[in-house]
């Protein structure tokens, strides 16, 4: 592999570990929170329909991003309605999301743009574009790290930045405010928290919320910068591939930025190589495809040591004697 | 009597806390009953009662977890509303609760300041509390190291994280609720100094325990409920156990157990060099050595936490181990085939486990399925080789039902439609109606009400009478004294000696309990 081809290769595995880096982040949130999230597939996909069907209708991708988020801010809303005020199965509700998400992106789509599920083709302003960032063309001839500058850290669309700026934001919010320690200590043991004289449903909403905002921002990534416009499924398990990373990330910020990285090069590495060829043996493009999910199921089995996920994670809070 | 008498001062200042005409239901349920109460501000106020009187539903209205249907609380002469923990935190009022309410993974310091810090940002709150908890410790010999996470200091230390927490949140008034039950004595002991402590320094102090000995020891008054009524107040040194058990029942209990002299015969179990290493690679149990002999019953103390529960466990056939185990001079497997609990009821091993709500019974069952449990396999319960003979299970738990006076006397409530003790009765019933060679009894009177204490106690030294073994493992040092013919000591999964219950007291135990003089004691 020369160098351009690695530059491509992790330009390309940056631009996918985006939606899987922001919906990490989301389920970080939340079950740091003890709200276990399986929703953020669904949440996810809502948001990318929502965020292209206003981007296509409008024409302005920035109505379109808020459209997403506000889906995604809803299904995150139901979420806490269930698992939250009625102390509901947090799993149950989740698997339900992603039903809704499923089945309801398309049938509106098609009842709004009849292309088959499909919203139109994005162009132009209904889409994220790439920003060059300062200097980047003048500084392409530095050997080295003229590309790595002009190639891999520049030309992304803002969402990108958005997302692996979220990272250093999400650990210092977590381990450097109040909020953030009343968050862990809630996903810990909500118990101590209640007698702290603290409302663990107004953090836990809280947590939820968070979840909601950054599941929309990485479903209108996919639908209006990644791709252009929305079609059926497009998320295609990501929010699962997400929360593979989470646990391989044992629910820390920086750990789940790499996580990420690592799921997003195997999707850049089976776009860029479709067949491989191995000693006169070629490697399907299928199995190639596949290699992110192997490893989430890998991951998800307990192959990569012993994850403790926060105590109280899953569980209603019930006031007790 | 002259102004100084402190019994006179107490009845002339304002109470530190007063509660009038409070109640509180649950349902059908009265778990308080107009129940009025002043506590005296730089006392120690004991309240006393059985498992279900209502002390803890009385503490959780003071501290905001619950609403008072009715009644009225003054804190320090004012009238108060408590609607939730904030408002009895700002009320100048702190708990510290049996099951402790700290975050494991924090450290002590960010337990202390959760939910009190200063501002948005952790650092200057950090830093704040690092100095006052320096400032509390030496006030009042509360020293904990404030970078320890709590998942790795001891219950004890723990525990002093609770009352460090609320006197970081400017306590007058703290309520401990049964703080003793996880402690050693020498813990309990460090407990009580700190407390006298705290309270010469004029906080009051309300303690709630069922344990006589503590009120006794640390009290300056004590309350008693009995059914969710506050049934007396009495100033402690006017009053004697004997006195306060029957406040606390309603009827004269034995506080002592009565047993003839041990007549020990052959040796039933014997346990050598048992090894236990847990899921996580802890060798829980290191080699342990012990015989019960029939007719004898054997008590093994310890903290909880120190490989007495695995030890039962491996004998009822719940956990894999190494080593030898005999029983009857048959050696028994202690892993793979024929090492679980039923192999080990055929061979007459019968075990009342320590937790009767997760390994005892299933709560959402009926009285009568769980009357069968593990004996689902006699062919007195059973019609054919298919089907249970239910009616036949059902005519037996009735008679249970009778013999042991299980309350209420219907063998299709859920086994969570009874009391702790009557819980605790049915298990008692199921294991010891089997007429095993050996019994396993694990904390036998945990949150059991002195009543039921009493009946059961009554049944194990029965069945001992018949020429049975029983091996006995309590947290309760009293009730290992008072059982016991013999008392094997537990420390970091060794038998630290054994001891005959007439040479020894609760504070030699207590050091052996602590890992101390090891054998020289």
């Amino acid at each position: 592999m020369d160098f351009v081809t690695l530059i491509q290769v992790l330009d390309s595995t940056v631009r996918m570990a985006t939606p899987l880096l922001l919906a990490c982040l989301a389920g970080l949130f939340s079950e740091r929170a003890g709200i276990f999230d399986i929703g953020l597939e669904g949440k996810m996909l809502a948001a990318a329909f929502f965020s292209a069907a206003v981007a296509a209708i409008t024409g302005n991708v920035w109505l379109g991003l808020l459209a997403g988020v506000g889906a995604s801010l809803l299904l995150s809303g139901l979420h806490g309605l269930a698992s939250i005020t009625f102390r509901g199965n947090q799993l149950i509700s989740g698997v339900a999301i992603n039903f809704l998400a499923a089945g309801m992106t398309v049938l509106i789509a098609q009842d709004w743009f009849e292309q088959g599920g499909r919203t139109p083709s994005l162009t132009g302003p209904g889409r994220f574009p790439p920003i060059t960032l300062p200097f980047a063309e003048s500084l392409a001839g530095v050997p080295v790290l003229g590309p790595v500058y002009s190639e891999l850290i520049s030309g992304h669309p803002v969402l990108v930045y958005v997302a692996f700026l979220a990272v250093p934001a999400s650990w210092w919010i977590l381990f450097r405010t109040r909020f953030g320690l009343r968050l862990r200590a809630v996903g810990e043991n909500p118990a101590a928290v209640d007698t702290a004289g603290v409302s663990v449903v107004a953090l836990r909403y809280g947590a939820v919320a968070i979840c909601g905002l950054l599941c929309g921002i990485a479903g209108a990534y996919l639908a209006t910068a990644l791709q252009a416009g929305f079609v059926k499924d497009m998320t295609a398990g990501r929010g699962f591939i997400a929360l593979a990373a989470l646990i391989f990330a044992k629910w820390r910020p920086w750990h789940a930025m790499w996580a990420c990285l690592l799921f997003g090069f195997l999707q850049a590495v089976a776009l860029r190589y479709q067949n491989i060829d191995v000693g006169g043996f070629t490697i399907p493009v299928q199995a190639m495809d596949a290699l992110p999910y192997v490893l989430t199921v890998l991951i998800l089995a307990g192959f990569v040591g012993r994850a403790i996920p926060p105590r109280a994670g899953g569980e209603p809070y019930v006031k007790e004697r | 009597m002259s102004a100084d008498d402190p019994a006179e001062r107490q009845e002339t200042a304002v109470p530190a806390i007063e509660l009038k005409g409070i109640s509180k239901a649950f349902g059908p349920v009265q778990a308080n009953r107009d129940i009025s109460i002043r506590v005296m501000p730089g006392t120690i106020h004991g309240i006393i009662g059985e498992n279900g009187a209502g002390k803890s539903t009385l503490m959780s209205i003071l501290y905001g977890f619950y609403k008072a249907d009715r009644g009225e609380i003054f804190i320090n002469g004012r009238k108060t509303d408590i609607p939730d923990s904030q408002a009895a935190i700002a009320a100048g009022i702190g708990m510290v609760f049996q099951h402790f309410k700290l975050v494991e993974t924090f450290t002590v310091l960010e337990n202390v300041i959760l939910g009190a810090e200063d501002g948005r940002l952790l650092k200057p709150s950090l830093a704040k509390a690092r100095r006052l908890l320096k400032e509390l410790a030496a006030e009042y010999e509360l020293n904990v190291d404030p970078d320890a996470v709590i998942s790795d200091i001891g219950v004890g230390m723990q525990q002093r994280v609770e009352i460090l927490k609320a006197l970081y949140r400017q306590a007058d008034i703290l309520i401990l609720d049964e703080p003793t039950g996880v402690l050693t004595p020498s813990e309990a002991d460090q407990l009580f100094r700190i407390l006298h402590r705290l309270k010469d320094e004029g906080k009051t102090i309300v303690l709630i325990t069922h344990k006589l000995r503590e009120i006794m020891e640390a009290t300056d008054t004590v309350s008693v409920m009995r059914r969710g009524e506050m049934t007396a107040t009495v100033r402690t040194a006017e009053t004697s156990p004997e006195h306060l058990a029957e406040l606390m029942v309603g009827r004269k209990v034995l506080l002592r157990v009565d047993k003839a002299p041990v007549r020990a015969g052959r040796t039933v179990l014997e346990v050598e060099n048992l090894r236990v290493i847990d899921e996580e690679g802890v060798e829980r149990i290191r080699g342990i050595d012990l015989k019960v002999r029939a007719g004898e019953i054997v008590g093994l103390a310890g903290v909880a936490g120190n490989g007495q529960s695995e030890l039962l466990e491996v004998l009822g056939g719940m956990r894999a181990a190494t080593g030898l185990v005999r029983l009857n001079g048959e050696a028994l497997a202690l892993s793979g085939p024929g090492s679980d609990g039923q192999a080990r009821r055929a061979a007459g091993i019968a075990h009342v486990p320590e937790d009767r709500q997760r390994e005892g019974l299933i709560m959402e069952f009926h009285a009568w399925e769980n009357v069968g449990f593990g004996y689902h396999r006699d062919p007195a319960y059973r019609r054919g080789a298919v089907f249970m003979n239910n009616a036949a299970l059902r005519a037996d738990t009735e008679a249970k039902i009778a013999q042991y006076d299980i309350r209420p006397a219907n063998c299709w409530l859920t086994a969570r439609n009874f009391s702790g003790g009557n819980q605790q009765k049915i298990v008692v019933a199921r294991e010891m109606e089997r007429n095993p060679d050996l019994l396993l009894v694990g904390q036998p009177t945990r949150g059991v009400d002195i009543g039921a204490i009493e009946f059961i106690h009554k049944q194990i030294v029965a069945l001992r009478d018949a020429g049975k073994a029983v091996l006995l493992v309590s947290v309760e040092l009293e009730e290992i004294l008072g059982l016991s013919d013999r008392i094997a000591v537990m420390f970091d999964g060794r038998i630290m000696g054994e001891r005959l219950p007439g040479a020894t007291d609760e504070k030699e135990l207590g050091l052996l309990m602590a890992g101390m003089a090891r054998e020289a004691a």
